[in-house]
């Protein structure tokens, strides 16, 4: 036991720190998928409109955030926004920022096509059982539209927890950081700490990741029938 | 007889790229009250356009269409609401709610109009055993054959107490046994609550089973309007005996 790796983990505070640091992960990650699934409908209700200059608008914008790697958007918003206009932000607001612009995109495409996949005659149905449009889209068109876009909304929450390891390249010190840090501070004590940190680090996130999957698949089993 | 629905003059016109399109051209004719009325046309006739100006899913371009002697298009949001909900409409494609079983997919309406909750159920089953779907009553839809989802359909109309029933091609998805079968059920439900029925079908063959008057429509016009006896026995316009011999003569 006295030779392997691991002990780094239970010398002093690093386990809990770990902890801290994959929580720091966890708190930009859920707050940006919050912001972008409210954002990301109302952007997709807006892209669904036909109107010629929307169209326009909405496309460069969902153009835009996807053709530019994350790490671009991260710099140009964490650097580019103080170097031009001034504007001080944290490594972490900056990092909600752009993994909010970016899930809104992603999100408001997906329930566009969500929303254009529900045939006209549902709508139709509707208004001849005398409902409401309100209620139409209470009892009809809200409840078929989740079903299809919770699988692929959980797919971007998980992709999203993963990117956000890039935040370290603008100074946010989440759980691959402090990994890194207890690796350096023991790099002579405990050679083959590389090893079991990063063991650690890829088991919490596959925790994390793996509890989302679950419970969305548990949710689209549910509702097959 | 008293008529119960009345259309006048009914003219609907599309635009599109090539211009304006008139899908119905100056339509006139009544229902009366019990009656099972046919509406057939070939494909692109302008028998769904018809159908839905009867409960406004298409607002007409000009001409009326009179319920009781009320002119639809003038009835407030509220009141055209009431009025769908007495002019039930059922589907080819059934439109059920898939997360909701067989029971609540009935239940529905009563819900919506606000009937409590073990009084819509209790209506719910009484309607299910009417068209003979009972023991699906905790079925989900997915699980339901197409004639089975139809069933599902008509009892979740009759939920909401009709007077009149709309038929838009609600038996084109189903086998031909299925379809007589469905037939029968709608020519029941006209006999015992006296439900006025407009069936849409671009088959002669439903027609000749169910219907008394027919109306055929031919590229938006009504081509010939008689008893079904009468269009069977003794066609007239040309687009009856395409329909009537199934084939296009020259």
């Amino acid at each position: 036991m006295q030779d392997l790796g691991i002990k780094v983990l239970f010398m002093g505070n690093n386990f809990w720190r770990l902890l801290m640091g994959m929580w720091i992960t966890i708190r930009i990650s859920l707050i940006s998928a919050a912001l972008s699934v409210v954002f990301g409908i109302l952007l997709g209700m807006v892209m669904t409109v036909k109107h010629p200059l929307i169209q326009v608008l909405t496309r460069i914008y969902l153009e835009f955030i996807r053709i530019m790697p994350q790490l671009v958007l991260l710099f140009l918003v964490f650097f580019g926004l103080t170097s031009t206009f001034g504007i001080n932000l944290s490594g972490e607001t900056s990092a909600i920022i752009v993994f909010t612009l970016w899930g809104t995109a992603e999100m408001g495409d997906l329930v566009r096509g969500a929303l254009i996949s529900i045939p006209k005659h549902q709508y139709e149905s509707g208004r001849a059982l005398g409902l409401e449009p309100i209620q139409i889209y209470r009892y009809i068109i809200i409840p078929q539209t989740l079903r299809r876009l919770i699988p692929l909304a959980i797919n971007l929450v998980t992709r999203m927890i993963k990117t956000t390891s890039l935040v370290v390249l603008i100074g946010v010190v989440e759980v691959v950081k402090v990994g890194q840090q207890i690796i350096e501070a023991n790099r002579y004590t405990v050679p083959d700490a590389t090893f079991w940190i990063y063991a650690v680090i890829f088991f919490l996130y596959f925790i994390v990741c793996w509890v989302i999957s679950a419970g969305a698949s548990a949710l689209e089993h549910r509702w097959k029938n | 007889m008293e008529p119960l629905i009345r259309v006048e003059q009914l003219c609907k016109e599309f635009q599109t790229k090539d211009g304006t399109f008139a899908a119905l051209n100056n339509i006139s004719f009544s229902i009366d009250k019990g009656d099972i009325f046919g509406v057939i046309g070939l494909s692109g006739a302008g028998k769904s356009t018809l159908v839905r100006c009867m409960n406004l899913l298409e607002r007409p371009s000009s001409g009326r269409v009179w319920i009781h002697d009320r002119d639809i298009a003038q009835l407030s949001p509220k009141e055209l609401r009431r009025t769908r909900q007495k002019t039930g409409m059922i589907f080819q494609h059934f439109n059920l709610l898939m997360q909701r079983n067989v029971l609540d997919n009935v239940c529905f309406p009563l819900e919506i109009a606000g009937v409590k909750k073990k009084e819509a159920r209790k209506r719910a089953l009484e309607l299910l055993r009417t068209v003979g779907l009972e023991e699906k009553a905790s079925a989900y839809p997915a699980q339901l054959s197409g004639g089975q989802k139809q069933r599902v359909a008509i009892a979740r109309v009759l939920a909401g107490d009709p007077e009149i029933l709309l038929c838009d091609e609600a038996t084109s998805a189903l086998d031909p046994q299925t379809t007589k079968s469905i037939l029968a059920l709608l020519k029941d439900i006209n006999a015992q609550y006296g439900i006025t029925i407009v069936v849409i079908t671009h088959e002669m063959g439903v027609v000749k089973e169910i219907c008394n008057h027919v109306a055929v429509l031919d590229h938006g016009k009504l081509a010939e309007l008689d008893t079904v006896a009468e269009v069977f026995g003794n066609p007239k316009s040309k687009a009856a005996k395409i329909l009537l011999h199934g084939e296009l003569e020259e």
